[in-house]
């Protein structure tokens, strides 16, 4: 075809009526078009600092205020724990050894427990987003599973594995696993169909398609899925252990419970303060994981 | 309906190719009896109003959709571009480019090399670190058109691929497209509804009709290279085409 041969020529000959040429027009434009835009000024450190902590301690401030105001209403003044010896109690259980064993019981079974429910969440959510008779079935049940209050399943696990750790991992992995499995089927329901046409064309299909495409695009969808399995499982996992006590093994829904036989008000708000900020913490960490996607993805 | 004399083999072969959407009363017919033939190293313009069935054209040759009949011959390798740049967000500049290269087995130390060949022909030499979103709308268009040349095709298959640039960059990117297409002897199919963007690019300017997609007329592009998106006699044929449309259009006015 001739125009092939045109198009040679003007490649060698390349200014076209005096213009400038391509690569130079090319890179000033280049230029221009990335000028406008915020760079990565990351700003001062102790500013972002300041920025991420003075909403924490205002909402600290507001709690303890409307706190304190009901302590000062007289409101069941005989048994409402006060804000000072409240605090203080929790300052004496914090010197002591039980707090710190039961606190890393908790954590330990909570950490063992999500680990697995990651593990069985994401085979199922694979299993049924790829094949789709199972998709019809499961997807609906996952639900249901989602939808059932954790403290429903106590007396089974307790009846099917006793009074110990089992029964409480049991709890957390039924609480958590199907909000993974939802997280990872919506995710790979949400890439992008521009995406996927763009991945076929360059060659990737079933498991690379998988691996290079399907999987690192459903990532967002899948973490948020994790933050809110982890908040499923938490909540059994306090509803566990209020529930199945292990002998000799304290940990923070048994030292409620022990709270709870001895009217121990003071006590059972201080350990309240405790799950509040461990809850607080790891929702930390999923919104970590969370902002930093968004920013390799320029969603932020 | 080929319209040169050919020596050599077609690089796509289009022959008689249907495509329908849906069955019953609510089918849709999207291309009917197309007949197309465009050789190696040829730049193929295709053109029309909504509903010609230009994208489902593109989707049949790269293979992503079966024609209800006829056949698609294509000789060699297929890589497309699509009017978003669709490149991974999870990758950056090198990365997307790279990945294509995997794709079709490259090795991984060719791989790092061949990603910094690539990006230096569209001229992204400094940006193979920088994130998609950190580029603008020209620049990852270059990206994607390096990942398209990343899987080593023979037929370039392009979907409006600057139907979303400002004017100007088009215009530059119009160059480099040229210098891109003739240094490699790419075969390329390029769809638009701009009629002076396909008379300024392609050998041939082939017209689609609409509801359903038929070639209506195809024009030669016999203007020399290189060739100015303002330059008269683009204008000249320019508007020869678009009084075609405008033709086909009215029939569809009622």
């Amino acid at each position: 075809m001739a125009g092939n041969d045109d198009r040679r020529a003007a490649q060698e000959g390349w200014v076209a009526d005096g213009a400038a040429p391509a690569s130079t027009a090319l890179a000033g434009l280049d230029a221009l078009d990335l000028a406008g835009r915020p760079g990565g000024g990351r700003g001062r450190l102790a500013l972002r600092l300041w920025n991420a902590f003075w909403p924490k301690v205002l909402a600290i401030a507001l709690v303890l205020g409307i706190w304190e105001l009901i302590t000062l209403s007289g409101y069941k003044k005989e048994i409402f724990p006060g804000t000072g010896p409240t605090l203080a109690d929790l300052w004496d259980q914090a010197k002591g050894a039980t707090l710190w064993q039961a606190v890393g019981n908790t954590l330990q079974s909570a950490v063992i427990g999500f680990v697995v429910a990651i593990v069985v969440g994401s085979l199922i959510g694979a299993l049924v987003s790829r094949i789709y008779p199972l998709r019809a079935a499961v997807g609906s049940l996952i639900t249901g599973l989602q939808t059932m209050p954790s403290i429903a399943w106590v007396p089974f696990a307790a009846l099917l594995f006793g009074n110990n750790n089992s029964a409480i991992l049991f709890l957390i992995i039924l609480g958590a696993a199907p909000s993974i499995a939802n997280g990872l089927i919506t995710g790979v329901d949400y890439t992008s169909p521009l995406l996927l046409k763009a991945g076929k064309t360059m060659g990737l299909h079933g498991l690379s398609l998988w691996r290079h495409l399907i999987l690192p695009a459903s990532l967002p969808v899948y973490v948020a899925g994790l933050k809110q399995g982890w908040a499923f499982g938490w909540r059994s996992l306090m509803a566990g252990e209020l529930i199945v006590l292990v002998f000799n093994h304290p940990t923070l829904g048994a030292l409620l419970n022990d709270d709870q036989s001895l009217s121990d008000l003071q006590g059972a708000t201080s350990i309240i303060i405790v799950i509040f900020i461990i809850g607080i913490f790891v929702d930390g960490l999923f919104g970590a994981a969370d902002t930093s996607i968004r920013k390799r993805w320029g969603l932020v | 309906m080929a319209t040169n004399t050919m020596t050599e083999a077609p690089a796509v072969t289009l022959a008689g190719v249907s495509k329908v959407y849906g069955r019953g009363p609510a089918a849709v017919q999207a291309l009917d009896q197309v007949s197309l033939s465009v050789a190696p190293g040829e730049f193929t313009c295709l053109i029309g109003a909504s509903g010609c069935g230009k994208s489902t054209l593109l989707s049949l040759v790269a293979g992503l959709d079966k024609p209800t009949a006829g056949d698609i011959a294509v000789s060699g390798r297929v890589a497309m571009m699509f009017q978003e740049p669709a490149l991974f967000p999870w990758l950056t500049a090198g990365g997307n480019v790279e990945l294509a290269l995997r794709a079709r087995g490259v090795g991984r130390a060719e791989r790092r090399q061949r990603t910094g060949e690539l990006l230096d022909i569209v001229r992204l030499g400094g940006f193979g670190g920088a994130r998609p979103h950190e580029l603008s709308g020209g620049m990852r268009q270059r990206v994607a058109l390096a990942r398209a040349l990343a899987q080593d095709a023979d037929v370039l298959l392009m979907d409006e691929p600057f139907g979303a640039l400002d004017a100007m960059t088009r215009d530059v990117l119009h160059d480099e497209l040229d210098r891109i297409t003739a240094q490699r002897n790419l075969t390329v199919l390029f769809v638009t509804h701009n009629v002076r963007e396909a008379v300024r690019l392609g050998d041939r300017v082939v017209v689609l009709s609409s509801r359903p997609g038929r070639v209506l007329e195809e024009f030669p592009v016999s203007i020399a290279r290189p060739r100015r998106i303002d330059s008269a006699p683009v204008a000249e044929l320019a508007s020869q085409i678009t009084d075609r449309l405008r033709e086909e259009m009215s029939r569809h006015g009622g």
